[in-house]
């Protein structure tokens, strides 16, 4: 009884040799039945996609050609040199222009030194501890606040404590708040894409670290740098909010001669436009946007240009 | 002959030069306030300019309240108010010692207003809009939720309202004006500062209801439908149309004003800039969409302002004014 279920255990055992190589033909033979399968997934999620690029392309198409239609007709020299009216025709957005393009000057006088320097320290100077990632998470989330908590705050600091009223520089001093998480963070990212090897190879030959942060970590981080700088202009320039509180000015027919001067910005003046009840304002407004629009396109193409030239002379 | 040519040629290129010259004002005059007031005071501001090269007016819009609160800050010259200053900026003004002048510088007819293809509604009297609008239960609000709920004859559709936000002077007024108290009002509506957009869900909705300012109806009129009203139950409706504006017969018209601070006033550029408000208000007033006030009207506020001894200085019917 007992040897004969012995033997049949091992019979079962070869059984399942030859169960398992079954199996294993039968899955083999599956596969090439998967291979289809998974073909045909393939196809779906590149379709998938494909897809998505085409909404999120056509929605941009759809919004673009509509404030392309809308806003052409206006779109002349004089809608660029003369400054708002009242009268549709002979209404103009100079002031818009030269407070942003200010503004935005000053901005990234203030927010590029003082990100890429905090970057700089975090990343590289600081000693890894709990306050290091302390300090990390706070600017994450510093990044995700709403840009009107910094008008309010651009609003108490620097026009009425600091006294700088309500003049460009105090706008410019809240957009650099608003994007100096943006900055800093890009950066952080940029610096710590670069290995450790090239730390270590300049640290070994002697250089101190300001020498190594200069002569080997920056180069090799300026391009990505340049984007994130990139990615924060465009922010700063579109950012309305701030700046209304901070009390950019929505009629002003005149240039700003200084830094503490009062001052309007263009997507300001496109908010007024579209606010008005005549349908011919609500076109002006477009024709604004498409000025703003291009002036973004020139400034990033120009960063874009810059962030090339970097690249190629480090490679 | 020459000489005529000559005289030509000298009056045409020295006239510019000369008229700059003739300005003696310059500086700066700071406006800030309410949106509705706004197109008036940038239209003179506009004009003013063109007269006097070296003056720069600079207009703000934060809202007729959040206007009060840079005025009692003395942070600007002059304030654009949709609705008459309230006891508590008053006080403020008050504690502060900072005195005023208010004028009235045109009528704005809020209207009240309903999709194009709605053919059961042409008229509304306050009690109705009350009804409507009235905050209700403190629990379940407004029980009005279909049309029928108002009169049994009307269809038994859902109503959508519409009407602008908490910051806005016109919800306040009509608050004030239907309702009985400022900002009492039901919260299940649609509310939006920017008043295109009350435009165009109302037009988009047809069982949709809804108020803002004369102006928008006007530029609007193809897509919308103003309804008549009537204050008293037995009085007649009336629609909101200039003359009906201008002569108060219809009931939500309202004066909207500017708020000039007393010591600016003493500063000869804001005098010559209120004066010249006052004069060019009938003529622009019109031209973006408001009533001019009476003739008479305006000739108070003149005098007013002349009035050195007045501290604050309110406009009523009878011009009455509180003095030092």
């Amino acid at each position: 009884m007992n040897t004969s279920n012995l033997v049949l255990i091992r019979k079962n055992q070869t059984d399942i040799s030859d169960v398992v190589r079954a199996a294993y033909d039968e899955l083999t033979i599956g596969k090439k039945n998967n291979l289809k399968r998974r073909k045909l997934f393939n196809t779906l999620f590149r379709c998938l996609c494909a897809l998505a690029v085409v909404l999120a392309v056509s929605v941009l198409v759809v919004l673009l050609s509509s404030v392309f239609i809308d806003g052409w007709q206006w779109l002349d020299w004089q809608f660029l040199t003369d400054f708002p009216s009242r009268h549709v025709e002979k209404s103009g957005i100079k002031s818009g222009i030269f407070g942003s393009v200010m503004i935005i000057v000053i901005t990234m006088i203030t927010a590029i030194p003082i990100g890429v320097g905090s970057a700089i320290y975090i990343q590289e100077l600081m000693r890894e501890s709990w306050l290091k990632s302390f300090v990390k998470t706070n600017i994450s989330n510093l990044s995700g606040i709403p840009s009107i908590i910094y008008g309010i705050l651009g609003l108490a600091v620097f026009v009425r404590i600091l006294g700088f009223d309500r003049s460009i520089l105090a706008g410019a001093l809240a957009l650099s708040l608003v994007i100096l998480p943006i900055i800093i963070i890009a950066t952080s990212e940029a610096l710590a894409a670069i290995p450790n090897s090239i730390r270590n190879a300049a640290l070994a030959l002697g250089a101190t670290k300001w020498q190594m942060v200069r002569d080997h970590i920056l180069p090799n981080a300026w391009a990505e740098i340049l984007t994130g700088v990139i990615l924060a202009t465009s922010r700063a320039f579109g950012e309305t909010a701030p700046l209304l509180i901070v009390g950019a000015l929505s009629y002003a027919a005149f240039v700003p001669e200084g830094i503490f001067d009062y001052f309007t910005t263009l997507p300001i003046q496109i908010f007024n436009w579209t606010g008005r009840p005549q349908a011919e304002f609500h076109q002006l407004a477009a024709a604004g946007i498409i000025v703003l629009m291009a002036i973004l396109l020139v400034t990033n193409s120009l960063a874009i240009f810059l962030r090339n030239q970097f690249k190629r002379k480090i490679i | 002959m020459k000489l005529t040519t000559l005289s030509i040629v000298l009056t045409v290129f020295l006239a510019p030069i000369y008229a700059q010259a003739k300005s003696p004002l310059s500086g700066t005059i700071k406006v800030d306030g309410s949106s509705t007031v706004y197109p008036i005071t940038e239209a003179i501001a506009e004009e003013f300019q063109k007269l006097h090269k070296r003056v720069r007016v600079m207009v703000g819009v934060s809202g007729t309240g959040g206007g009060f609160k840079k005025f009692l800050a003395s942070e600007t010259d002059i304030n654009n108010a949709s609705r008459v200053i309230k006891e508590k900026e008053f006080k403020t003004a008050k504690e502060k010692k900072i005195g005023f002048v208010e004028i009235p510088v045109a009528y704005d007819g809020l209207s009240v207003l309903v999709n194009k293809n709605n053919n059961f509604v042409s008229e509304m009297s306050f009690k109705m809009l009350k009804k409507l609008w009235e905050p209700g239960d403190a629990a379940k609000g407004n029980s009005v939720k279909k049309w029928s709920d108002l009169n049994p004859k009307w269809p038994n559709e859902n109503i959508k309202l519409y009407g602008p936000g908490h910051d806005s002077g016109t919800f306040d007024y009509f608050t004030e004006a239907v309702n009985g108290k400022s900002k009492a009002s039901r919260a299940d509506f649609t509310a939006s500062e920017d008043d295109n957009t009350l435009v165009r869900g109302i037009s988009e909705g047809k069982f949709a209801i809804g108020y803002f300012g004369y102006a928008y109806y006007v530029e609007n009129k193809d897509k919308l439908k103003a309804l008549k009203i009537k204050e008293k139950q037995s009085s007649k409706a009336v629609a909101p149309i200039p003359s009906t504006i201008a002569d108060g017969s219809y009931p939500l018209a309202r004066p909207i004003f500017i708020y000039v601070n007393r010591k600016s006033l003493s500063n000869p550029l804001v005098a010559e800039f209120v004066k010249f408000y006052i004069k060019s208000a009938p003529k622009l007033a019109k031209e973006v969409g408001y009533i001019p006030l009476s003739p008479k009207m305006y000739n108070d506020s003149l005098d007013r302002i002349n009035n050195k001894n007045i501290v604050y200085s309110f406009y009523k019917k009878n011009g009455s004014s509180v003095k030092k």
